[in-house]
Protein backbone atom coordinates (compact mmCIF):
# COMPACT_ATOMS: atom_id res chain seq x y z
CA UNK A 1 0.00 0.00 0.00
CA UNK A 2 1.54 3.49 -0.96
CA UNK A 3 1.50 5.78 1.84
CA UNK A 4 -0.11 8.58 -0.16
CA UNK A 5 -3.34 6.35 0.40
CA UNK A 6 -3.17 6.13 4.15
CA UNK A 7 -4.45 9.43 5.41
CA UNK A 8 -8.00 10.98 2.94
CA UNK A 9 -8.26 14.47 4.29
CA UNK A 10 -10.99 16.19 2.56
CA UNK A 11 -11.76 19.61 4.47
CA UNK A 12 -14.45 20.70 2.40
CA UNK A 13 -17.08 16.94 2.51
CA UNK A 14 -15.42 17.29 6.39
CA UNK A 15 -13.98 13.75 5.50
CA UNK A 16 -10.40 12.92 7.25
CA UNK A 17 -10.02 9.49 8.08
CA UNK A 18 -7.20 7.28 8.69
CA UNK A 19 -6.63 3.45 6.63
CA UNK A 20 -6.20 1.06 10.04
CA UNK A 21 -2.99 -0.40 7.55
CA UNK A 22 -1.13 2.73 9.01
CA UNK A 23 -1.30 0.85 12.65
CA UNK A 24 -0.28 -2.54 11.04
CA UNK A 25 1.31 -3.08 7.82
CA UNK A 26 5.28 -4.00 8.32
CA UNK A 27 6.02 -2.05 5.49
CA UNK A 28 4.61 1.16 6.48
CA UNK A 29 6.12 0.48 9.53
CA UNK A 30 9.69 0.25 7.84
CA UNK A 31 9.08 3.53 5.88
CA UNK A 32 7.90 5.47 8.96
CA UNK A 33 11.31 4.71 10.51
CA UNK A 34 13.26 5.69 7.39
CA UNK A 35 11.13 9.17 6.44
CA UNK A 36 9.84 10.14 10.07
CA UNK A 37 12.36 8.96 13.06
CA UNK A 38 15.59 9.33 10.75
CA UNK A 39 14.27 13.53 10.19
CA UNK A 40 12.66 14.14 13.08
CA UNK A 41 14.40 15.50 16.66
CA UNK A 42 13.76 12.75 19.16
CA UNK A 43 13.83 12.45 23.05
CA UNK A 44 17.37 11.54 24.40
CA UNK A 45 17.02 12.28 27.99
CA UNK A 46 16.93 15.56 30.42
CA UNK A 47 19.88 17.05 31.69
CA UNK A 48 19.12 16.50 35.28
CA UNK A 49 19.89 12.60 34.74
CA UNK A 50 23.74 13.41 34.49
CA UNK A 51 25.14 16.01 36.80
CA UNK A 52 28.66 15.45 37.67
CA UNK A 53 31.69 14.95 35.29
CA UNK A 54 31.27 11.03 34.15
CA UNK A 55 27.97 10.52 35.30
CA UNK A 56 26.76 8.61 32.80
CA UNK A 57 22.62 6.73 31.33
CA UNK A 58 22.41 4.39 28.41
CA UNK A 59 19.66 4.02 26.68
CA UNK A 60 18.21 3.26 23.01
CA UNK A 61 16.58 6.10 20.56
CA UNK A 62 15.72 4.95 17.27
CA UNK A 63 17.42 1.87 17.68
CA UNK A 64 20.70 3.04 18.41
CA UNK A 65 21.96 2.72 21.72
CA UNK A 66 23.18 6.29 23.33
CA UNK A 67 25.37 7.34 25.98
CA UNK A 68 23.91 10.53 27.43
CA UNK A 69 26.57 11.82 29.77
CA UNK A 70 28.85 14.44 31.07
CA UNK A 71 32.37 15.25 29.87
CA UNK A 72 35.57 16.21 31.69
CA UNK A 73 34.38 19.96 31.50
CA UNK A 74 30.72 18.36 32.58
CA UNK A 75 29.36 19.31 29.23
CA UNK A 76 26.65 17.28 28.69
CA UNK A 77 27.14 14.93 25.45
CA UNK A 78 25.57 12.19 23.61
CA UNK A 79 27.99 9.54 22.46
CA UNK A 80 26.93 6.38 19.90
CA UNK A 81 27.42 3.83 22.31
CA UNK A 82 29.29 1.13 20.05
CA UNK A 83 32.96 0.42 19.94
CA UNK A 84 34.76 1.73 16.90
CA UNK A 85 36.75 -1.66 16.79
CA UNK A 86 34.24 -4.31 16.63
CA UNK A 87 30.93 -2.48 17.07
CA UNK A 88 30.38 -3.78 20.77
CA UNK A 89 28.49 -1.32 23.35
CA UNK A 90 30.93 0.18 24.99
CA UNK A 91 28.91 1.37 28.09
CA UNK A 92 26.27 -1.79 29.37
CA UNK A 93 25.42 -0.50 32.59
CA UNK A 94 22.34 1.07 32.60
CA UNK A 95 23.30 4.30 34.61
CA UNK A 96 26.69 5.27 37.08
CA UNK A 97 29.99 7.11 36.61
CA UNK A 98 32.57 6.61 34.75
CA UNK A 99 36.38 7.62 34.40
CA UNK A 100 36.94 5.98 31.24
CA UNK A 101 34.54 3.44 29.11
CA UNK A 102 36.53 0.47 28.62
CA UNK A 103 35.20 -2.06 25.85
CA UNK A 104 35.52 -5.51 27.18
CA UNK A 105 35.90 -7.45 23.95
CA UNK A 106 39.56 -6.05 22.84
CA UNK A 107 39.75 -3.82 25.53
CA UNK A 108 39.76 -0.12 23.61
CA UNK A 109 39.49 2.42 25.95
CA UNK A 110 37.62 6.06 25.68
CA UNK A 111 38.02 8.81 28.12
CA UNK A 112 35.05 10.77 29.09
CA UNK A 113 35.05 13.19 26.20
CA UNK A 114 35.08 9.95 24.12
CA UNK A 115 38.40 10.00 22.38
CA UNK A 116 40.08 7.15 22.28
CA UNK A 117 42.50 6.54 25.02
CA UNK A 118 43.97 3.58 25.12
CA UNK A 119 44.53 0.58 22.16
CA UNK A 120 46.38 -2.81 23.55
CA UNK A 121 48.68 -4.11 21.03
CA UNK A 122 48.33 -0.74 19.20
CA UNK A 123 52.06 -1.46 17.67
CA UNK A 124 50.42 -3.97 15.50
CA UNK A 125 48.78 -1.86 13.40
CA UNK A 126 50.06 0.01 10.20
CA UNK A 127 51.16 3.22 10.35
CA UNK A 128 47.93 4.13 9.14
CA UNK A 129 45.86 3.87 12.05
CA UNK A 130 45.12 7.02 14.00
CA UNK A 131 43.91 6.97 17.04
CA UNK A 132 42.61 10.76 17.16
CA UNK A 133 40.01 9.72 14.00
CA UNK A 134 38.38 6.83 16.13
CA UNK A 135 36.43 8.28 19.58
CA UNK A 136 33.43 7.56 19.90
CA UNK A 137 31.04 9.10 17.28
CA UNK A 138 27.91 11.47 18.22
CA UNK A 139 24.76 11.81 16.58
CA UNK A 140 24.89 13.52 13.50
CA UNK A 141 23.32 16.48 15.69
CA UNK A 142 22.53 17.19 19.23
CA UNK A 143 20.90 19.88 20.92
CA UNK A 144 19.03 20.86 24.03
CA UNK A 145 15.77 23.36 25.14
CA UNK A 146 15.91 24.22 28.77
CA UNK A 147 17.22 20.94 29.88
CA UNK A 148 15.20 18.52 27.57
CA UNK A 149 18.09 17.29 25.24
CA UNK A 150 16.85 15.64 21.56
CA UNK A 151 18.73 14.23 18.67
CA UNK A 152 18.43 13.69 15.45
CA UNK A 153 20.00 11.52 12.54
CA UNK A 154 19.36 13.93 9.73
CA UNK A 155 22.60 16.67 9.50
CA UNK A 156 20.47 19.16 7.62
CA UNK A 157 17.52 18.71 9.88
CA UNK A 158 15.99 22.40 10.80
CA UNK A 159 17.78 23.92 14.39
CA UNK A 160 15.72 22.14 17.32
CA UNK A 161 14.28 25.54 17.97
CA UNK A 162 12.38 25.92 15.21
CA UNK A 163 11.36 22.33 14.91
CA UNK A 164 9.63 22.95 18.25
CA UNK A 165 7.87 25.95 16.53
CA UNK A 166 4.93 27.10 18.87
CA UNK A 167 5.00 24.17 21.46
CA UNK A 168 7.63 26.16 23.30
CA UNK A 169 5.15 27.69 24.62
CA UNK A 170 3.75 24.96 26.81
CA UNK A 171 7.13 23.63 27.60
CA UNK A 172 7.70 27.01 29.21
CA UNK A 173 4.11 26.72 31.19
CA UNK A 174 5.54 22.99 32.02
CA UNK A 175 8.89 25.42 33.54
CA UNK A 176 7.15 27.95 35.02
CA UNK A 177 6.00 25.61 38.25
CA UNK A 178 9.98 26.31 38.84
CA UNK A 179 10.94 29.51 40.88
CA UNK A 180 14.53 29.12 38.79
CA UNK A 181 12.67 27.45 35.72
CA UNK A 182 14.45 24.63 36.02
CA UNK A 183 12.61 20.99 36.50
CA UNK A 184 14.52 17.36 37.18
CA UNK A 185 13.74 14.23 36.31
CA UNK A 186 13.04 12.49 39.64
CA UNK A 187 14.78 9.35 40.25
CA UNK A 188 12.71 6.07 38.96
CA UNK A 189 11.90 4.93 35.59
CA UNK A 190 8.73 3.56 34.47
CA UNK A 191 9.50 1.16 31.56
CA UNK A 192 6.98 -1.16 29.73
CA UNK A 193 5.62 -2.49 26.62
CA UNK A 194 2.72 -1.71 24.92
CA UNK A 195 1.53 -4.27 22.61
CA UNK A 196 0.26 -2.05 20.01
CA UNK A 197 1.00 0.80 17.20
CA UNK A 198 3.00 3.46 18.14
CA UNK A 199 0.84 5.89 17.01
CA UNK A 200 -2.34 4.85 19.22
CA UNK A 201 -0.72 5.79 21.60
CA UNK A 202 0.08 9.18 20.37
CA UNK A 203 -3.40 9.99 20.13
CA UNK A 204 -4.52 8.45 23.69
CA UNK A 205 -1.84 10.62 25.42
CA UNK A 206 -3.86 13.91 24.34
CA UNK A 207 -7.27 12.65 23.23
CA UNK A 208 -9.99 13.68 25.95
CA UNK A 209 -12.56 12.07 24.26
CA UNK A 210 -12.21 8.82 26.04
CA UNK A 211 -11.60 10.20 29.68
CA UNK A 212 -15.02 9.70 30.57
CA UNK A 213 -15.66 6.01 29.57
CA UNK A 214 -11.83 4.58 29.82
CA UNK A 215 -11.21 6.47 33.25
CA UNK A 216 -14.60 5.70 34.72
CA UNK A 217 -13.35 4.47 37.52
CA UNK A 218 -10.41 6.90 38.15
CA UNK A 219 -12.88 9.73 38.17
CA UNK A 220 -15.15 7.55 40.76
CA UNK A 221 -11.97 7.65 42.59
CA UNK A 222 -11.65 11.19 42.79
CA UNK A 223 -15.41 12.15 43.24
CA UNK A 224 -15.58 9.46 46.30
CA UNK A 225 -12.22 11.35 47.34
CA UNK A 226 -13.69 14.69 47.98
CA UNK A 227 -12.92 16.05 44.60
CA UNK A 228 -16.12 18.32 43.18
CA UNK A 229 -16.28 16.78 39.69
CA UNK A 230 -18.82 19.65 38.03
CA UNK A 231 -21.49 18.83 35.24
CA UNK A 232 -20.16 19.28 31.66
CA UNK A 233 -20.83 23.12 30.30
CA UNK A 234 -23.13 22.63 27.29
CA UNK A 235 -20.96 21.33 24.37
CA UNK A 236 -18.71 20.27 26.25
CA UNK A 237 -18.04 15.95 26.95
CA UNK A 238 -16.09 16.89 30.15
CA UNK A 239 -16.88 18.34 33.94
CA UNK A 240 -14.24 21.26 32.74
CA UNK A 241 -13.58 23.72 29.48
CA UNK A 242 -10.72 22.45 27.84
CA UNK A 243 -9.54 23.15 24.39
CA UNK A 244 -7.33 20.76 21.62
CA UNK A 245 -4.45 22.81 19.87
CA UNK A 246 -2.54 22.51 16.64
CA UNK A 247 1.27 23.90 17.43
CA UNK A 248 2.24 23.37 13.96
CA UNK A 249 5.10 21.04 12.47
CA UNK A 250 2.92 18.02 14.25
CA UNK A 251 3.05 19.35 17.55
CA UNK A 252 -0.49 19.66 19.30
CA UNK A 253 -1.61 19.93 22.82
CA UNK A 254 -4.79 19.98 24.94
CA UNK A 255 -5.39 23.21 26.78
CA UNK A 256 -8.11 22.29 29.93
CA UNK A 257 -8.92 24.28 32.75
CA UNK A 258 -8.25 21.86 35.77
CA UNK A 259 -10.72 19.96 37.56
CA UNK A 260 -8.21 17.26 39.09
CA UNK A 261 -6.01 18.46 41.78
CA UNK A 262 -2.12 19.68 40.59
CA UNK A 263 1.21 19.84 43.15
CA UNK A 264 1.62 23.01 41.42
CA UNK A 265 -1.12 24.68 44.05
CA UNK A 266 -4.37 23.09 43.41
CA UNK A 267 -4.87 21.34 46.51
CA UNK A 268 -7.50 18.19 46.51
CA UNK A 269 -8.29 16.02 49.27
CA UNK A 270 -6.33 13.27 48.22
CA UNK A 271 -2.94 15.31 49.15
CA UNK A 272 -4.18 15.49 52.90
CA UNK A 273 -4.85 18.69 55.58
CA UNK A 274 -0.76 18.50 55.84
CA UNK A 275 -0.48 19.61 52.32
CA UNK A 276 -2.60 22.71 52.15
CA UNK A 277 -0.19 25.27 53.93
CA UNK A 278 2.67 23.74 51.44
CA UNK A 279 0.51 24.09 48.07
CA UNK A 280 -0.41 27.81 49.32
CA UNK A 281 2.90 28.78 49.26
CA UNK A 282 3.75 27.79 46.24
CA UNK A 283 0.67 29.32 45.00
CA UNK A 284 1.45 32.53 46.84
CA UNK A 285 5.65 32.44 45.52
CA UNK A 286 4.12 31.90 41.94
CA UNK A 287 2.18 34.67 41.97
CA UNK A 288 4.30 37.02 42.99
CA UNK A 289 6.89 35.85 40.65
CA UNK A 290 4.87 35.68 37.39
CA UNK A 291 1.71 37.79 38.12
CA UNK A 292 -1.94 36.66 39.39
CA UNK A 293 -2.81 35.80 35.41
CA UNK A 294 0.47 33.58 34.47
CA UNK A 295 0.24 32.10 38.05
CA UNK A 296 -3.45 31.20 37.07
CA UNK A 297 -2.28 29.42 33.72
CA UNK A 298 0.08 27.25 35.61
CA UNK A 299 -1.46 26.21 38.56
CA UNK A 300 -5.39 25.58 37.16
CA UNK A 301 -4.81 25.18 33.53
CA UNK A 302 -3.10 21.92 32.90
CA UNK A 303 -1.58 19.93 29.32
CA UNK A 304 -0.77 16.86 27.50
CA UNK A 305 1.35 18.28 25.29
CA UNK A 306 2.79 16.36 22.41
CA UNK A 307 5.97 16.98 20.56
CA UNK A 308 6.41 15.03 17.17
CA UNK A 309 6.74 12.15 16.62
CA UNK A 310 7.45 10.57 20.28
CA UNK A 311 7.39 12.46 23.03
CA UNK A 312 4.77 13.61 25.56
CA UNK A 313 4.65 16.08 28.47
CA UNK A 314 1.94 15.28 30.45
CA UNK A 315 1.11 18.29 32.71
CA UNK A 316 -1.82 16.87 34.99
CA UNK A 317 -2.05 15.27 38.32
CA UNK A 318 1.63 15.62 37.98
CA UNK A 319 3.96 16.10 35.10
CA UNK A 320 5.15 13.15 33.43
CA UNK A 321 7.56 13.18 30.64
CA UNK A 322 6.77 10.42 28.38
CA UNK A 323 8.78 8.68 25.15
CA UNK A 324 8.33 5.69 23.51
CA UNK A 325 10.08 3.84 20.78
CA UNK A 326 8.68 1.70 18.07
CA UNK A 327 9.64 -1.76 18.39
CA UNK A 328 7.37 -3.47 15.42
CA UNK A 329 4.04 -2.60 14.13
CA UNK A 330 2.04 -3.96 16.98
CA UNK A 331 4.69 -3.10 19.94
CA UNK A 332 6.21 -0.29 21.95
CA UNK A 333 8.23 0.86 24.66
CA UNK A 334 7.57 3.23 26.72
CA UNK A 335 9.70 4.98 29.26
CA UNK A 336 8.13 7.85 31.17
CA UNK A 337 9.59 10.15 34.42
CA UNK A 338 7.99 12.13 36.96
CA UNK A 339 9.42 15.70 36.54
CA UNK A 340 10.01 18.54 39.94
CA UNK A 341 11.28 21.58 40.30
CA UNK A 342 14.67 21.72 41.34
CA UNK A 343 13.90 23.83 44.47
CA UNK A 344 11.01 21.74 46.03
CA UNK A 345 10.67 21.37 49.17
CA UNK A 346 10.32 17.52 51.11
CA UNK A 347 6.99 17.72 51.14
CA UNK A 348 6.28 19.26 48.12
CA UNK A 349 8.08 16.18 46.41
CA UNK A 350 6.16 13.59 47.99
CA UNK A 351 2.61 14.79 47.23
CA UNK A 352 4.08 15.68 43.69
CA UNK A 353 4.78 11.42 43.68
CA UNK A 354 2.01 10.62 45.34
CA UNK A 355 -0.32 12.85 42.76
CA UNK A 356 1.45 11.09 40.13
CA UNK A 357 0.50 7.54 41.33
CA UNK A 358 -2.99 7.86 41.41
CA UNK A 359 -3.12 8.46 37.76
CA UNK A 360 -0.61 7.73 35.92
CA UNK A 361 1.91 4.89 35.30
CA UNK A 362 1.67 1.13 34.88
CA UNK A 363 -0.10 0.27 38.07
CA UNK A 364 -1.90 4.03 38.05
CA UNK A 365 -5.51 4.08 38.01
CA UNK A 366 -5.81 5.13 34.86
CA UNK A 367 -2.70 4.18 32.36
CA UNK A 368 -3.18 0.69 32.83
CA UNK A 369 -6.96 1.09 31.23
CA UNK A 370 -5.28 3.22 29.17
CA UNK A 371 -2.81 0.41 27.66
CA UNK A 372 -5.98 -2.07 27.92
CA UNK A 373 -7.63 0.35 25.36
CA UNK A 374 -4.25 0.60 23.46
CA UNK A 375 -3.98 -3.44 23.04
CA UNK A 376 -7.99 -3.95 22.49
CA UNK A 377 -7.70 -1.57 19.25
CA UNK A 378 -4.73 -3.55 17.94
CA UNK A 379 -6.54 -6.62 18.64
CA UNK A 380 -9.55 -5.55 16.83
CA UNK A 381 -6.71 -3.91 14.20
CA UNK A 382 -6.65 -7.58 12.31
CA UNK A 383 -9.56 -7.02 10.47
CA UNK A 384 -7.98 -4.53 8.93
CA UNK A 385 -8.33 -5.87 5.52
CA UNK A 386 -11.86 -5.83 6.06
CA UNK A 387 -12.30 -2.73 8.27
CA UNK A 388 -9.98 0.24 6.52
CA UNK A 389 -10.80 3.22 7.61
CA UNK A 390 -11.18 5.25 10.96
CA UNK A 391 -13.09 8.33 11.17
CA UNK A 392 -11.15 11.41 12.99
CA UNK A 393 -13.17 14.10 12.28
CA UNK A 394 -14.64 15.26 15.61
CA UNK A 395 -14.92 18.97 15.70
CA UNK A 396 -14.49 19.38 12.05
CA UNK A 397 -17.77 21.22 10.77
CA UNK A 398 -16.84 23.47 13.63
CA UNK A 399 -15.95 27.30 13.13
CA UNK A 400 -13.00 28.43 15.49
CA UNK A 401 -11.70 26.44 18.72
CA UNK A 402 -11.37 22.95 18.64
CA UNK A 403 -12.08 21.43 21.78
CA UNK A 404 -9.87 18.90 23.67
CA UNK A 405 -12.58 16.40 23.15
CA UNK A 406 -12.47 17.02 19.41
CA UNK A 407 -10.09 15.55 17.39
CA UNK A 408 -8.21 18.67 15.52
CA UNK A 409 -5.20 18.21 17.06
CA UNK A 410 -5.13 14.67 16.11
CA UNK A 411 -5.69 15.16 12.84
CA UNK A 412 -2.59 17.75 12.86
CA UNK A 413 -0.85 14.48 14.23
CA UNK A 414 -1.62 12.87 11.14
CA UNK A 415 -1.28 15.68 8.48
CA UNK A 416 2.58 15.87 9.44
CA UNK A 417 2.63 12.48 9.52
CA UNK A 418 1.15 11.73 5.96
CA UNK A 419 3.08 14.68 4.61
CA UNK A 420 6.62 13.24 6.12
CA UNK A 421 5.74 9.74 4.66
CA UNK A 422 5.47 11.24 1.15
CA UNK A 423 8.13 13.29 0.77
CA UNK A 424 10.80 11.82 -1.28
CA UNK A 425 13.09 9.67 0.93
CA UNK B 1 3.73 -11.36 72.17
CA UNK B 2 4.86 -15.20 71.71
CA UNK B 3 7.58 -15.99 69.38
CA UNK B 4 6.20 -16.51 65.77
CA UNK B 5 8.04 -19.13 63.72
CA UNK B 6 8.62 -19.51 60.07
CA UNK B 7 5.71 -21.69 60.01
CA UNK B 8 3.01 -19.48 61.15
CA UNK B 9 3.95 -16.72 58.97
CA UNK B 10 4.23 -18.90 55.79
CA UNK B 11 0.61 -20.39 56.20
CA UNK B 12 -0.66 -17.02 56.93
CA UNK B 13 1.26 -16.23 53.13
CA UNK B 14 -0.25 -19.18 51.44
CA UNK B 15 -3.39 -17.88 52.92
CA UNK B 16 -2.57 -14.14 51.75
CA UNK B 17 -1.93 -15.89 47.91
CA UNK B 18 -4.84 -18.28 48.08
CA UNK B 19 -7.42 -15.23 48.47
CA UNK B 20 -5.55 -12.76 45.98
CA UNK B 21 -5.52 -15.73 43.31
CA UNK B 22 -9.25 -16.16 43.89
CA UNK B 23 -9.73 -12.43 43.64
CA UNK B 24 -11.43 -12.21 47.36
CA UNK B 25 -10.29 -8.82 47.51
CA UNK B 26 -12.26 -7.79 50.37
CA UNK B 27 -11.42 -10.87 52.72
CA UNK B 28 -8.00 -9.64 51.42
CA UNK B 29 -8.13 -6.43 52.66
CA UNK B 30 -9.55 -8.05 56.53
CA UNK B 31 -5.51 -8.85 56.63
CA UNK B 32 -4.84 -5.49 56.35
CA UNK B 33 -4.19 -3.00 59.34
CA UNK B 34 -5.88 0.38 59.03
CA UNK B 35 -2.30 1.81 58.46
CA UNK B 36 -1.01 -0.62 55.70
CA UNK B 37 1.04 0.39 52.89
CA UNK B 38 1.45 -1.85 49.45
CA UNK B 39 4.04 -0.74 47.44
CA UNK B 40 5.99 -1.72 44.31
CA UNK B 41 8.92 0.40 43.62
CA UNK B 42 10.19 1.15 39.85
CA UNK B 43 12.47 -1.27 38.64
CA UNK B 44 15.43 0.57 38.42
CA UNK B 45 15.28 1.88 41.93
CA UNK B 46 14.37 -1.29 43.88
CA UNK B 47 15.65 0.03 47.38
CA UNK B 48 13.90 3.26 47.51
CA UNK B 49 11.32 5.73 49.63
CA UNK B 50 8.32 6.65 47.82
CA UNK B 51 8.84 10.30 48.79
CA UNK B 52 11.32 10.82 46.92
CA UNK B 53 11.43 8.50 44.25
CA UNK B 54 8.82 7.23 41.29
CA UNK B 55 7.58 3.82 41.85
CA UNK B 56 4.74 1.71 40.61
CA UNK B 57 2.81 1.42 43.24
CA UNK B 58 3.07 2.98 46.87
CA UNK B 59 -0.34 2.75 48.30
CA UNK B 60 -1.71 4.18 52.21
CA UNK B 61 -4.36 2.23 53.19
CA UNK B 62 -6.83 4.77 51.82
CA UNK B 63 -5.62 3.93 48.42
CA UNK B 64 -5.41 0.41 48.63
CA UNK B 65 -9.04 0.43 49.50
CA UNK B 66 -9.82 2.49 46.52
CA UNK B 67 -7.58 -0.07 44.45
CA UNK B 68 -9.87 -2.85 45.88
CA UNK B 69 -13.36 -0.70 44.99
CA UNK B 70 -11.66 0.06 41.52
CA UNK B 71 -10.64 -3.62 40.79
CA UNK B 72 -14.14 -4.92 41.68
CA UNK B 73 -15.70 -2.72 39.37
CA UNK B 74 -16.04 -4.36 35.29
CA UNK B 75 -14.70 -0.37 34.49
CA UNK B 76 -11.69 -1.20 35.54
CA UNK B 77 -10.86 -2.19 31.73
CA UNK B 78 -7.12 -3.48 32.44
CA UNK B 79 -9.01 -6.12 34.73
CA UNK B 80 -12.07 -6.97 32.80
CA UNK B 81 -11.65 -10.15 32.08
CA UNK B 82 -9.94 -10.10 35.49
CA UNK B 83 -6.20 -12.50 34.85
CA UNK B 84 -5.86 -15.45 36.26
CA UNK B 85 -2.82 -15.37 38.69
CA UNK B 86 -1.25 -18.17 40.12
CA UNK B 87 1.22 -17.37 42.97
CA UNK B 88 3.96 -19.38 44.48
CA UNK B 89 5.77 -18.27 47.52
CA UNK B 90 9.34 -19.56 48.59
CA UNK B 91 12.33 -18.96 50.79
CA UNK B 92 10.26 -17.43 53.40
CA UNK B 93 12.42 -16.36 55.70
CA UNK B 94 11.88 -13.73 59.34
CA UNK B 95 14.62 -11.30 59.29
CA UNK B 96 13.85 -9.16 61.80
CA UNK B 97 11.86 -9.82 65.00
CA UNK B 98 10.54 -6.65 66.17
CA UNK B 99 8.92 -5.49 64.41
CA UNK B 100 8.14 -8.83 62.96
CA UNK B 101 9.75 -8.41 59.18
CA UNK B 102 9.44 -11.50 56.93
CA UNK B 103 10.98 -11.52 53.13
CA UNK B 104 9.87 -14.04 50.56
CA UNK B 105 10.77 -14.86 46.89
CA UNK B 106 7.73 -15.44 44.63
CA UNK B 107 6.67 -16.25 41.15
CA UNK B 108 3.52 -14.43 40.00
CA UNK B 109 2.22 -16.15 36.40
CA UNK B 110 -0.39 -14.01 35.12
CA UNK B 111 -3.05 -15.15 32.37
CA UNK B 112 -5.05 -13.16 30.20
CA UNK B 113 -7.44 -14.02 27.38
CA UNK B 114 -5.87 -14.20 23.75
CA UNK B 115 -2.07 -13.31 25.54
CA UNK B 116 0.91 -15.09 26.71
CA UNK B 117 1.77 -15.80 29.75
CA UNK B 118 4.00 -13.50 31.94
CA UNK B 119 5.68 -13.97 34.94
CA UNK B 120 6.74 -11.66 37.80
CA UNK B 121 9.04 -12.96 39.48
CA UNK B 122 11.09 -11.03 42.30
CA UNK B 123 10.98 -10.75 46.59
CA UNK B 124 7.87 -9.59 48.85
CA UNK B 125 8.83 -7.90 52.27
CA UNK B 126 6.12 -7.93 54.81
CA UNK B 127 5.81 -6.09 57.89
CA UNK B 128 3.54 -8.40 60.06
CA UNK B 129 1.83 -7.27 63.57
CA UNK B 130 -0.40 -9.55 65.56
CA UNK B 131 -3.84 -7.98 66.11
CA UNK B 132 -6.11 -10.51 68.56
CA UNK B 133 -3.68 -13.63 68.03
CA UNK B 134 -3.77 -13.26 64.50
CA UNK B 135 -1.10 -11.88 62.20
CA UNK B 136 -2.01 -8.71 60.29
CA UNK B 137 -0.36 -6.91 57.27
CA UNK B 138 1.53 -3.41 58.41
CA UNK B 139 3.50 -3.04 55.33
CA UNK B 140 3.87 -5.51 51.65
CA UNK B 141 6.52 -4.48 49.48
CA UNK B 142 6.51 -6.25 45.85
CA UNK B 143 9.92 -5.74 44.61
CA UNK B 144 10.30 -6.81 41.22
CA UNK B 145 13.43 -8.52 40.04
CA UNK B 146 12.97 -7.40 35.94
CA UNK B 147 15.39 -4.82 35.30
CA UNK B 148 12.30 -2.76 33.56
CA UNK B 149 8.60 -4.21 33.53
CA UNK B 150 8.82 -4.43 29.72
CA UNK B 151 6.78 -7.25 28.75
CA UNK B 152 5.28 -7.40 31.79
CA UNK B 153 3.32 -4.62 30.98
CA UNK B 154 1.43 -3.28 33.65
CA UNK B 155 0.66 -4.28 37.20
CA UNK B 156 -2.85 -3.42 37.74
CA UNK B 157 -3.64 -6.72 39.52
CA UNK B 158 -2.60 -7.00 43.09
CA UNK B 159 0.79 -8.37 42.67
Amino acid sequence: MSASRIVLNEPQQHRFEINRAALVDPAIFAAEKERIFEHCWLYAGHESEVRAPGDFRTRTVCGRPILLCRDSKNELRVFLNTCRHRGTVVCREAQGNAERYTCFYHGWTYDRDGRLYAVPGQSAYPPSFDRTQLGLKEPPRVEAYRGFVFLNFDVDAVPLREYLGRAVEYIDLVLDQSPSGRMEVIHGTQEYDIRANWKLLVENSYDDYHLLTTHATWLDYLKSSGVEVKRPEKGHVLPSHGLGKDLGNGHGTTDNVNFRGRPVAAWIPIYGEAAKPELERIRAELVQRLGPERAKRVADTNRNLLIFPNLVLLDGSSVSVRSFQPLAPDRMRVRAWALGPVEETPLARQVRLDSFLTFYGPGGFATPDDIAALESVQEGLGTYKEVQWSPLTRGMAKEGEQLNTDEGHLRAFWIQWDRLMRAAA
Amino acid sequence: MNEIGRAAVEDFLYHEAALLDAWRLDEWLALLTDDATYRVPSNDQPESDPKAALFTIADDIRRIRARVERLKDPHAHAEFPRSRTRRLISNVRIVERSPLVVEANFVVYRYRANDDMRTYVGRYRYTLVSQGGALRIKAREAILDAMELASLGTVSFIL
